[in-house]
């Protein structure tokens, strides 16, 4: 008996029964279509936030008060006041493998221009800051030593706050916005950032010399963090070592006490942020693949009523000298057959809908060929696995009592 | 002398049902030679299927030994039967047994896929050839369900023709039929038998034991009565004298 013969026949029985054939198929179509859409979503989001991240500087190093447990439950950094501005000044002197320093003050509040106002965080920084971050001046300038020392009354706004702000196109530069009824006269304006994989709008920022936000907004002495850059990717390591020692001794911390701080690299928040994005992944691929799960006990299940419909079928071709490995590859074929099928327009509605959810929802997707070739063996894999049980029923029927099944 | 196509040597086969052994068949011996057309009768339960299940290779019996074509048949194991009832056996059943919605070609040439030995091509040239022989050339591409039952029949025929058997086993083949296509079954089978075909055909009906050209009886299990039959009716002829049917 050779195999061509065998998909002949599984073929012929098939198309006898096409309805079928397709509504046991769906099970499969399903299952796949949805295992391909979910790893390319999710493989989708992994790879943005990926490239997100190495956009934003691979040798960014992050430092905010308060014991930082990552992963962990902790307190809000920025309600501890443990960094102050001396630490910045210690980490922008003393050390070798920083490279550039800002300290950070927040504040939120609405900006008003005219008759517009627009709820927007105010960031304190210095004019490293926009290095740091890979931020670029549009127009205008940064703000100067000067106006930093000064407290000037000047800040830099992205591209969303001047939308919101200046409806009617006008320059913003040189025009003056009130924060919380403080006059601030804009003196540059950020090149255009976009959305990052998590859905933040970069443009939604403005930007002030830190010292204006300490005394003439939150009146305060103390600084709620700490942006760094090694000198150079490699040197990450080191540059961490390095500023915990400086804020250690800086903060007069006991070897035995906790740091007051936390340092984190880029690379650690990439990670932290794939990881979860791989936890979604395999979430998702388990529904999915539970879908697929639910397809082939379909299979299963329609092969079984199958084989007992067609008791007497496998009676007369045993007795015409079917053999019994014949009735098992013939029954395995067709589900295979089904599932492999099943499979085949599984990727295509999957592809078909990954690339539709991109395109209506603008949702970062990533299809990656492994997946495609994982969903086509699973599928063979399911039609023999479920296929094999009814097939070998099948195989094992006595063929006198098959032909007399009524 | 004509070659022994069947040698059944003192077979038994019991059923065991619960503690109980039903003897179907109890030490049956006789010779079939190339070319004879028998019949097997005998009443309900008498063993005639039970044999002829023997005979077709799908049984084995409990004693006793089978030469079919000078091959011992009760040491052969299940793959080896099916070999040997693909290449040298005929099967026509009462209730046709044809795949549904499958043209008659198809149906027929059926056999001849479980036989890697022959393409697609010819498969084809030997169904339609077949179908041909049993008066159905104009039937091939029409599907089981577009056909009457003794059409059917007639697909079923040219389906157990196909593979040039030694045998056909028919078994109440026209137990399903009217009177009148019956008698074509039969005019078809002794047109066969005309051909040198060797025929086996089990009926528990003795009008059609006269088309035969050997009778056997069998009564719980055993033969009581083994005789040729000197005067052939034809089943042409029967045909031609019954009452015109117009509608
Ligand atoms: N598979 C079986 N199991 C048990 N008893 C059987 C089986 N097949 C046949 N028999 C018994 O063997 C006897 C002969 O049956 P069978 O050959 O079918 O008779 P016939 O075809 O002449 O009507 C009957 O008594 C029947 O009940
Ligand atoms: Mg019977």
């Amino acid at each position: 008996m050779n195999i061509g013969n065998l998909i002949k026949i599984s073929l012929r029985a098939l198309n006898n029964n096409k309805m079928r054939a397709f509504l046991t198929m769906l099970g499969i179509i399903i299952g796949v279509a949805s295992v391909i859409t979910m790893l390319a979503i999710g493989q989708g989001s992994k790879k943005s936030i990926q490239s997100q991240i190495s956009e934003m500087g691979s040798n960014m190093i992050m430092i905010q008060p308060g014991t930082g447990n990552m992963g962990g439950v902790r307190l809000s950094g920025e309600s501890q006041q443990t960094l102050k501005l001396g630490d910045y000044y210690a980490l922008r002197d003393k050390t070798q493998y920083i490279s550039a320093c800002s300290p950070t003050v927040n504040s939120s509040g609405q900006f008003i221009y005219q008759s517009n106002n627009y709820p927007c965080a105010i960031t304190g920084v210095n004019s490293d800051y926009l290095d740091i971050r890979k931020l670029s001046i549009d127009e205008g300038t940064v703000f100067s030593k000067q106006q930093i020392e000064a407290a000037a009354k000047v800040c830099i706004v992205g591209k969303t706050v001047i939308t919101n702000l200046f409806t009617n196109g006008e320059d913003p530069l040189g025009k003056v916005i009130r924060f919380n009824k403080i006059p601030f006269t804009i003196i540059g304006t950020l090149n255009e950032k976009g959305f990052n994989s998590m859905g933040m709008d970069q443009d939604n920022v403005v930007l002030a010399p830190y010292t204006t936000i300490q005394k003439r907004i939150l009146a305060i002495t103390y600084i709620q963090g700490i942006f760094a850059s090694a000198s150079s990717e490699a040197n990450t390591n080191k540059a961490i070592a390095e500023a915990e020692n400086i804020l250690r001794t800086n903060h007069k911390l006991k070897p035995t006490d906790a740091d007051d701080f936390n340092i984190r690299s880029q690379e650690e928040i990439s990670k932290m942020l794939t990881s979860t994005t791989d936890i979604l992944t395999i979430l998702l691929a388990c529904i999915a693949g539970i879908s697929l799960l639910v397809g082939g006990i379909g299979i299963m299940n329609i092969m079984y009523v199958s084989v007992t419909e067609r008791t007497r079928e496998i009676g007369l071709r045993m007795s015409i000298g079917a053999k019994g490995r014949d009735i098992l590859s013939q029954f395995l074929i067709e589900a295979i057959l089904i599932s492999f099928t099943g499979g085949i327009i599984g990727v295509i509605i999957g592809l078909g809908a990954s690339f539709l959810i991109h395109a209506v929802f603008s949702w970062p997707i990533s299809v990656q060929l492994y997946a495609v070739l994982m969903s086509f063996v699973v599928c063979t894999i399911t039609g023999v696995f479920f296929g094999w049980y009814p097939a070998k029923k099948a195989s094992e029927l006595d063929p006198i009592e098959a032909l007399r099944y009524e | 002398m004509n070659k022994s196509i069947i040698r059944l040597e003192n077979i038994k086969r019991d059923f065991v049902v619960g503690d109980e052994t039903v003897h179907a068949l109890r030490g049956i011996s006789f010779t079939i030679n190339e070319g004879e057309f028998v019949s097997i009768m005998g009443s309900s339960g008498s063993g005639k299927s039970t044999m002829l299940n023997l005979l077709g290779c799908l049984d084995t019996p409990t004693d006793g030994e089978y030469f079919l074509d000078d091959v011992a048949v009760s040491s052969m194991n299940k793959n080896q039967r099916s070999t040997l009832r693909n290449k040298k056996i005929g099967f026509v059943f009462q209730s046709y047994n044809l795949l549904p919605k499958t043209t008659a070609e198809e149906n027929v040439e059926l056999p001849l896929m479980y036989n890697p030995a022959y393409s697609g091509k010819e498969r084809r040239a030997k169904a339609i050839k077949a179908l041909d022989d049993v008066g159905l050339s104009d039937r091939v591409n029409h599907k089981s369900n577009q056909m009457s039952g003794g059409q059917m029949q007639r697909v079923a025929i040219a389906r157990a023709l196909v593979n040039d058997p030694v045998l056909i086993l028919a078994d109440e083949a026209t137990g399903n039929l009217d009177t009148r296509t019956a008698y074509e079954i039969m005019v078809l089978f002794q047109e066969l038998h005309a051909k040198g075909r060797t025929i086996i055909f089990v009926t528990h009906n003795p009008e059609l034991a006269a088309f035969t050209s050997r009778n056997i009886v069998l009564r719980d299990g055993k033969v009581i009565k083994d005789a040729p039959n000197r005067q052939i009716e034809s089943a042409k002829k029967m045909l031609d004298m019954l009452p015109k049917q117009d509608d």
